[in-house]
């Protein structure tokens, strides 16, 4: 099954004319991903990578039928592309946009919130249902079909992890990045009670970092609600207060958002911790093999 | 709560330039401007005319009344006075401009603040009828006095939000209308402006009854600099000189106090390099993320930049090549080895997209360049020989 996003899933890109948004989709058509048009104002009648552009996200929704979208268009316009997927019908966005100001990402959120879409993102690495659909920018590759959900703040750390599940012969049903800022889309809730109910996904890897308190809730979440099992993963032990550690939602301020506090409330919940992504990965294997 | 945002990485006004904004929403602030001289501080004093005055070093960072930061003089002594202020370190900012005010006649100190409300996805507003110290201080000693509200940014705030939080904070009655009106308008200033944060404390109230902004922060999301252009003219970088380095090259650095120098790409990849060596048992010196799809010239760059600290004794480069090619990396660590006079080792763990190349190029260097570089497998063995090579 997976979550998000499959086989049947008809991605458009917002953006595709540019440099990031042509890039990547080749990558994603390469994978597989059924793109069925692409989004860049005034472009219309043009092809990229022989997807048909459209002018507005309204007439490629009407054209395609499409039910999902990516976005690659510059912060300044990024919240602009959000809503109109949203007016449009799609039921999915992925938006990879570093940047955002903030207010907008306020805004953004109510708006998906409002007509029930999956807004994931923005500045996060996409969502990957490996072997079915990839919407984002992650190394396609290193993906393998199997039955471990992951969700992560963090683009590169998720690589890793995913590898080295990989690499014990293991694979994931889907990998989904919710973004390193502040105001994101979908928080590790969101994607946890998708996880809960998917039946591809037997077990899920969180991988979290300091800043906020997204982590103890999903950590109370995992405790009442989740009845598979979870292992976490947190960066950022030895990062100081105060300091932003790359992420805008990566900081300690006032004393909360610790590594400390997030590792202790998850594993209160039962969820085992791993120190390493390589442990992560064996701790997976270990949990997979029980069952 | 509110956080004494002293190095967060949003764009941060000194406190007169966060006054000027107040004052120009209509929140009375003390009479009162900023001088660059103890001359021109003698000016500010005497155009004032009270007989008391308050010295104020401009600097971004909290605690500056405990570090002997603002002074209280006469229209006499001020210039004299403000020269031993001048110039002077607090807290690792040099003072450079003081904001020379009246004194104000307190009779009672009290709080308003608005920042971002990440789990509720909104703009918390917290009021309290005692001020002048950190809002966390506050909540601490007197959380009767405290009032808290989120406001969904897509409604906007109502009045009888501004109600709820003047009955909750025990502000005196006779106060009402005035702190009402204060809480609107600083919520204007944070709407208009698209602040993280901004903050009145003390909001004082004289003993003839008038409310003053006796101290203010404004803090802009820098994300948003590009269309709120009069802020972004007022912008100046922070930080210690490294960090002030890296900003302006578009790398993001944050020095520590180890001596492990760190090098990975992506913020959640760094970070989890950092604490691997803290779990070998060392200490890294600095975090540092390349980013995504970095050229061989922002590496070289890195390597620059981490080896001006003179604590770094070895530097572990971790990455795992997903947009980030590992052939561009392993050019700019050579470009870095043959550029820059460097005598400190290398460890280098190189995985993801293209690390065939990548090692081929790094192994072709070392035939020639043998003890300087290790190329390790995996994060783990890398941070195992760093913290070996680094001694703890």
């Amino acid at each position: 099954m997976a979550i998000i996003a499959d086989e049947n899933t008809k991605v458009i890109v917002q953006g595709i004319t540019g440099y990031q948004g042509s890039f990547h989709t080749e990558r994603m058509l390469k994978y597989g991903t059924k793109i069925v048009a692409g989004v860049t104002p005034g472009k219309a009648g043009t092809e990229v990578h022989g997807v048909p552009v459209y002018n507005t996200v309204k007439q490629a929704v009407n054209e395609t039928g499409a039910n999902a979208s990516v976005i690659f268009v510059p912060p300044a316009f990024a919240a602009d592309a959000v809503f109109e997927a949203v007016d449009a019908g799609i039921e999915v966005v992925v938006c990879i946009t570093e940047g955002i100001p903030v207010h907008d990402e306020l805004k953004m959120y109510w708006r998906a919130k409002q007509d029930d879409v999956i807004l994931i993102g923005p500045n996060c690495p996409g969502v990957i249902s490996p072997g079915k659909s990839h919407l984002g920018i992650m190394p396609a590759d290193i993906f393998k079909e199997g039955n471990v959900g992951i969700v992560s703040r963090s683009g590169t750390l998720t690589y890793q992890i995913a590898y080295n599940i990989s690499n014990l012969g293991l694979g994931q049903s889907t990998v989904v990045g919710i973004g390193g800022d502040r105001i994101i889309g979908s928080d590790f809730i969101d994607i946890l009670r998708m996880y809960e109910k998917d039946d591809q996904t037997e077990i899920v890897v969180l991988v979290g970092e300091i800043g906020g308190i997204d982590e103890e809730n999903a950590a109370e979440f995992i405790s009442t609600e989740m009845s598979k099992p979870v292992v976490g993963y947190i960066a950022g032990i030895t990062a100081p207060p105060g300091k932003r550690m790359g992420h805008a939602g990566a900081i300690i301020e006032g004393g909360k958002g610790t590594a400390e506090s997030k590792i202790k409330a998850l594993e209160k919940a039962g969820v085992e911790v791993g120190k390493t992504p390589m442990e992560v990965a064996e701790i997976v294997r270990a949990k997979l093999g029980q069952s | 709560m509110l956080i004494d945002n002293k190095k967060g990485d949003s764009m941060k006004l000194y406190e007169y330039q966060a006054k000027q904004v107040f004052s120009s929403y209509g929140i009375k602030i003390p009479n009162g401007r900023v001088a660059f001289s103890p001359e021109d501080v003698d000016e500010v004093a005497k155009e004032i005319g009270s007989q008391e005055v308050v010295l104020k070093s401009q600097v971004l960072v909290g605690g500056r009344g405990k570090a002997g930061g603002i002074v209280m003089a006469n229209a006499g002594d001020s210039a004299s006075k403000s020269r031993e202020l001048f110039g002077k370190d607090i807290k690792g900012f040099k003072v450079e401009r003081i904001l020379v005010e009246e004194r104000l006649d307190i009779a009672k100190e009290m709080y308003v603040g608005i920042t971002l409300d990440r789990e509720k996805k909104g703009i918390v507003i917290l009021v309290s009828s005692v001020g002048g110290m950190d809002i966390e201080e506050i909540a601490a000693k007197y959380p009767d006095k405290i009032g808290k509200k989120t406001v969904n940014p897509v409604w906007s705030l109502w009045d009888y939000q501004v109600r709820e939080l003047l009955y909750e904070a025990g502000i005196p009655k006779e106060h009402f209308r005035d702190v009402f009106a204060i809480i609107k308008k600083l919520y204007n200033i944070f709407i208009r402006y698209e602040a993280e944060l901004t903050e009145i404390n003390p909001l004082v109230i004289t003993s003839d009854g008038k409310l003053y902004a006796a101290d203010g922060r404004l803090n802009i999301d820098d994300n948003a600099l590009y269309r709120q252009k009069e802020m972004a003219e007022l912008r100046e970088l922070t930080g210690s000189e490294l960090e002030r380095a890296a900003e302006s090259k578009g790398i993001n650095y944050v020095k520590l106090d180890g001596n492990i120098g760190v090098i990975a790409n992506g913020a959640g990849m760094s970070m989890a390099t950092m604490d691997l060596i803290y779990l070998e048992g060392g200490k890294p010196a600095n975090f540092l993320d390349i980013g995504g799809g970095a050229s061989s010239d922002l590496v070289k760059a890195s390597m620059e930049l981490i080896i001006k600290d003179p604590n770094v004794k070895v530097v572990f480069v971790n990455i795992f090549g997903g947009i980030t090619r590992c052939d561009l990396v392993a050019e700019g660590l050579v470009k870095a080895f043959s550029e820059i006079e460097m005598d400190i080792p290398v460890v280098l763990r190189l995985a993801g997209t293209n690390e065939e190349e990548g090692r081929r190029i790094i192994e072709n260097y070392m035939e020639k360049n043998p003890n300087k570089l290790f190329l390790v497998k995996t994060m783990e063995e890398g941070a195992k020989k760093a913290v070996e090579l680094g001694g703890v």
